[in-house]
């Protein structure tokens, strides 16, 4: 930290940041969008959040339903809990609040008053990851791990507009409890140039390789995507298998893909704790693959405050790092960060 | 630029209005400091801070005990700001009080500045806790003054908190606490500016009547115009002699206030202010003052 005048503007606000590419194309506010159409043919859909609405997109919901959306004030834990109960008497509701809130302040609720009673509470956190540069406070860097060990609960964390749009009817159609990591205002469009259908519960390969492969969640499905294309212009070729529902986990799909001599890597937009890296660690190591894992993910830290490219860059995000790790795990060489492998047990 | 590190207690009544004219001149420099950090980022939290310069200009030239150069001092004070993304404000008021120079505000936001645009303890000299997830300034005044009050220290534990704020059950359980626990030692200051993210607080969750549910919850509660610095002067010199319970000072503040541009502009949570309108507000401050 450093306090001399660094004269450039760069923005950290986390009502504005974006993490699509300057000149991308997006579409605005699909998570609303989509709850609208899927409200039109189930009545029982309903609305709620926690003085974040216009935060994260639920208020398009609102303005065309305002007989349908609940404001529940600034508090999550009652977010929740009403969510519960207004399922409890038959409604579908919607949830929405940012992640750090959905997990953080109001994890109780969402396991003991939704997900034990198995009932379809669809949550919805924004801000999921490192998708502000506001700081800790709103970067839901361990929303995933917070949740994977909850039973009952689905998971989903889509890559851009279309996963969201074809997720929202998915989410609200399985009977149980769902956690949606939103993404939110103007989402990168980029699943609609692949042969691809969000399916509950199915990972999709968007891409086949011989050299790597490369299992990605979330936003990082798309900065793999161009990675993938970056590395076949130096002749590495990429496969991409997209993890859309982190659970329950695609086990199949995972140990298809990494039972394999390719470099298997892991991206996702989340801690390297307790995500994605590690379910499918875990997924092969109960399976009795052998398979390293090359993990891109946020370290194990709380995270700096700034803009939120800056951040990416930093944290090895963005698509510049992502192909970076790649090419130098390809370089070959002992692999540095667990470096310290112990000498094997003898018995 | 000058603070005082120990309070102006009891003051003749020609004393008064000299010390009313000091807090109102830090007033303006508060403001003009948001207006520069404000400028920096072209946008954000800048209504709030308006509306808030005068809380904090009697809380931080005319109440808090505290050492610029050592915000460490053990005896200080503790002011807590719960509400992060009110950062621009406190950092306006750290700048006049001395914790911080005045040069770090023009990287307000900015990558790997000491200034970030949500205010975090470990980041900024002054600042106590780390805000941004709303609701726990309380509860961590509430142990700051139960700790200094067993270790014998009679430092001071105050809270700035927004009517947002009061949403939150942790708000209401720590208000219970202080309570139970007769902390006296404890003023909480209430920021009602009658909006927060979704819109109107009359809207979103009404919080009123906001005087009668701190009193019943075992508080003594002040309400009082927050942009009268004579009326505010008055409340925090009366809670500061109250004993037995934990204070509250409500104030209800105008949003952009001291910057009529922003006064009359639709009230935002995150209000837009274009270019050329900086210069304007500086003016229309400046105006404001010789008034
Ligand atoms: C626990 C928590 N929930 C939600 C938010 C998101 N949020 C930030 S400010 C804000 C509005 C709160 O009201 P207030 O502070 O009165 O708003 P303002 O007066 O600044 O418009 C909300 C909902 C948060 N920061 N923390
Ligand atoms: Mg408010």
């Amino acid at each position: 930290m450093t306090s001399t005048a660094p004269r450039k503007k760069l923005t950290t606000s986390a009502m504005i940041a974006s993490f699509a590419d300057p000149g991308q194309r997006t579409t605005s506010a699909p998570f609303g969008h989509a709850l609208n159409r899927l409200a039109e043919e189930r009545p029982e859909i309903v609305g709620l959040s926690a003085d974040l609405a216009k935060y994260t997109d639920m208020h398009v919901f609102r303005d065309a339903h305002p007989d349908r959306f609940f404001q529940m004030g600034m508090a999550e834990q009652t977010l929740l809990g009403a969510a519960a109960g207004m399922a409890e008497v038959g409604l579908v509701p919607f949830a929405s609040t940012y992640s750090v809130f959905a997990t953080r302040r109001a994890y109780d609720f969402l396991c003991l008053d939704i997900a034990e009673p198995n009932l379809n509470v669809n949550v919805v956190g924004g801000l999921p990851g490192l998708t502000t540069g506001y700081g800790p406070s709103h970067q839901a860097t361990e929303d995933l791990a917070i949740l994977r060990g909850c039973p009952n609960l689905t998971i989903v964390d889509p890559c851009d507009s279309v996963d969201i749009e074809q997720a929202v009817p998915a989410l609200a159609a399985a009977p149980g409890p769902t956690y949606l990591r939103l993404l939110r205002g103007a989402v990168p469009t980029v699943l609609d140039e692949y042969d691809y259908r969000f399916e509950l519960g199915k990972a999709a390969e968007l891409r086949t390789g011989r050299d790597v492969v490369l299992i990605s969640t979330g936003l990082m499905t798309m900065r793999a995507l161009q990675a993938a294309a970056r590395l076949e212009s130096d002749s590495v070729d990429v496969a991409v298998l997209h993890v859309p529902t982190i659970k329950p986990l695609d086990t199949e799909a995972i140990l298809r893909a990494a039972r394999t001599d390719r470099l298997v890597v892991t991206l996702e937009n989340h801690t390297v704790v307790g995500g994605l890296a590690e379910s499918v660690a875990s997924t092969l190591a109960f399976a009795g693959a052998g398979t390293r894992v090359v993990p891109i993910a946020l370290p194990d830290e709380f995270l700096a405050a700034g803009a939120l490219p800056t951040l990416h860059d930093r944290y090895g995000l963005s698509t510049d790092a992502v192909v970076a790790r790649v090419k130098a795990e390809l370089g070959g060489g002992r692999h540095a960060p667990w470096a310290a492998d112990p000498e094997p047990a003898t018995v | 630029m000058t603070s005082p590190s120990t309070p102006q207690t009891t003051a003749g009544t020609d004393d008064r209005a000299e010390r009313i004219e000091r807090i109102r001149q830090a007033a303006y420099r508060i403001r003009r400091n948001a207006l520069d950090m404000g400028e920096v980022q072209g946008q954000g939290y800048i209504g709030q801070a308006l509306g808030v310069a005068d809380v904090l200009a009697v809380v931080y030239t005319d109440q808090l005990r505290y050492r610029p150069e050592d915000p460490h001092w053990p005896d200080r004070d503790r002011f807590l700001l719960s509400i992060g993304h009110y950062a621009i404000a406190l950092y306006a008021a750290l700048a006049e009080a001395g914790t911080i120079p005045l040069e770090d505000l023009e990287t307000y936001g900015s990558d790997d500045s000491r200034l970030p645009m949500s205010a975090m303890a470990s980041y900024t000299p002054g600042v106590e806790i780390s805000g941004g997830s709303l609701g726990h300034g309380l509860p961590v005044a509430t142990g700051m003054a139960l700790g200094l009050r067993h270790l014998g220290n009679p430092a001071r534990v105050f809270n700035l908190l927004s009517d947002g704020e009061l949403d939150e059950g942790s708000t209401w359980e720590a208000a219970m606490s202080c309570a139970h626990h007769g902390l006296d030692n404890v003023t909480a200051i209430v920021d009602v500016n009658a909006l927060q993210a979704d819109g109107p607080t009359a809207g979103v969750l009404r919080t009123e009547p906001v005087t009668d549910k701190w009193q019943a919850f075992g508080w003594h509660a002040v309400r009082v115009d927050g942009n009268d610095v004579a009326a505010l002067v008055e409340a925090f010199d009366e809670v500061r002699e109250h004993r037995g319970s934990p204070s509250v000072v409500i104030c209800d503040t105008r949003i952009g206030s001291g910057v009529p541009l922003l006064e009359d502009r639709e009230k935002a949570h995150f209000m837009r202010v274009d270019e050329h309108e900086w210069q304007i507000a500086r003016t229309q401050l400046e105006e404001g003052l010789a008034r």
